[in-house]
């Protein structure tokens, strides 16, 4: 366990840091590439969290592609058919919540909930092999788990809330959007003396509903990045225990696969209710 | 922990997902599904159909088995008929030709026995004329009393 993570002491403080620590490169002030010492640089990427959310993003794109392309009416094969239910399912909670008529809210759908979904399944690996392997070819950090990065939720919650923004000026102009943000969720009065207190009413609403707006990317990403740090966290320090760690392991693997599957489906959702919310009226 | 150019690569990464999974993978996958869902109802459909039309002909063949045996009895009815007729008519028929081959024989026979009687009237009057002629040729003149045995002869 810690005496095989390659770097520093042994001891258990240590192991979960290196457990938690990304592999990273960025660029100096100097000019030059340096790998890990990028503590506060925003130029800095996370290597392991990049080559592993794209490499399972890669992996969604070909296995469905193969169905697609073998795709027809005909008796479909096991897998197909499984791919066929996961469609189906992003499909009917995408008609069940999104009422418009868009091209792109299904597809969207559909990868974030598969891509989070094998994303989150990293967890699922025994937390020292991946790491071990990198450490054995000379790779001191490798974090498997691209969700428990907050990068990498803030991305896609990123993506999510700039397709908010644009479905909403599409949809509604920039005069709905800015009296979305300003006439609700109390209606300024238009006449008499009330009229006075109307900037008051309008500013107010409009730090409430600012407020409202970017707190939805935030909390999106966080609660997908808080439940699978924490998951992966507790797999660590199960890791620490010996040879208890075996049906404590089990255990929490089990539950675990339920956390997964619910934070790809919850993370789909609400990118759908977020953007049926864009581009309808209430 | 830190916030930093990941975020970026991350979202561009996603864009070029979700885009790949918009042009090449949820179309082609959804319109088989249309596809299959309208085949499936299609075949419901047609099943539904042809249990139907099962149903319509089971009930056309009995129409036609019991319209076949009503035929075939009234056939049997006709032809018994046609049978007790044709033996009436034999038998009526056979009836006339004995009465009919009766009368003949009657008349053969009625005939016969005027023609014998008729033999027999002009034998017995050559044979009275003829022992009249014996008895006279002793006594008569045979001429003088002819008119008188033509008479007697006739009235014979």
């Amino acid at each position: 366990m810690a005496a095989e993570g390659g770097h520093g002491a042994l001891t258990s403080d240590a192991y979960i840091q290196h457990h938690l620590q990304n592999l990273q490169v960025c660029k100096t002030e100097s000019g030059e590439w340096v790998w890990n010492e990028c503590a506060g640089n925003f130029w800095a990427l996370n290597v392991d969290s990049m080559f592993w959310s794209v490499l399972l993003g890669v992996t969604f794109v070909l296995l469905f592609r193969s169905v697609a392309k073998k795709s027809s009416s005909k008796k479909p094969t096991k897998f197909q058919a499984a791919v066929e239910i996961i469609v189906e399912i992003v499909d009917s909670s995408v008609k069940d919540t999104f009422h418009g008529t868009s091209r792109l809210i299904a597809p969207l759908a559909l990868t974030v909930f598969v891509w989070v979904f094998l994303m989150n399944l990293m967890d699922l690996v025994p937390v020292d092999w991946i790491p071990m392997a990198a450490g054995a070819v000379g790779v001191p950090y490798m974090k498997v788990v691209p969700t428990t990065d907050v990068n990498v939720t803030f991305g896609m919650s990123f993506a999510v809330f700039f397709l908010t923004l644009f479905y909403t000026i599409k949809n509604k102009g920039v005069g709905g959007f800015i009296a979305e943000l300003t006439l609700h969720p109390i209606a300024p009065p238009t006449k008499g003396a009330g009229l006075i207190a109307a900037p008051f009413i309008i500013a107010f609403n409009f730090i409430l509903e600012t407020v409202a707006l970017l707190a939805k990317p935030l909390s999106l990403s966080l609660r997908l990045f808080g439940n699978m740090f924490a998951g992966e966290l507790i797999f660590i320090l199960i890791a620490l225990l010996g040879v208890w760690q075996l049906p404590l392991h089990f255990g929490w693997a089990v539950f675990h696969v339920l956390i997964v599957t619910l934070q790809a489906f919850i993370f789909m959702m609400l990118t759908i209710v977020y953007l049926s919310l864009a581009s309808e009226s209430h | 922990m830190d916030i930093n150019m990941t975020l970026i690569g991350q979202t561009i990464a996603m864009i070029v997902f979700v885009w790949f999974c918009m042009k090449i993978i949820w179309p082609p996958i959804l319109e088989a599904l249309e596809e299959r869902q309208q085949q499936i109802e299609e075949g419901l459909a047609a099943a539904d159909k042809g249990q139907e039309s099962l149903v319509k002909a089971a009930a056309e063949a009995d129409e036609i088995v019991a319209d076949a045996r009503k035929q075939a009895t009234s056939i049997l009815d006709q032809a018994h008929a046609r049978a007790n007729e044709i033996v009436a008519d034999g038998k009526s028929d056979g009836v006339k030709e004995r009465d009919r081959q009766l009368g003949a024989a009657k008349a053969e026979i009625e005939q016969e026995a005027n023609r014998a009687r008729e033999e027999l009237r002009g034998q017995v009057s050559a044979i009275a004329i003829a022992s009249a002629e014996k008895i006279l040729n002793r006594e008569i003149d045979g001429k003088a009393h002819d008119d008188i045995l033509g008479k007697l002869a006739q009235e014979l």
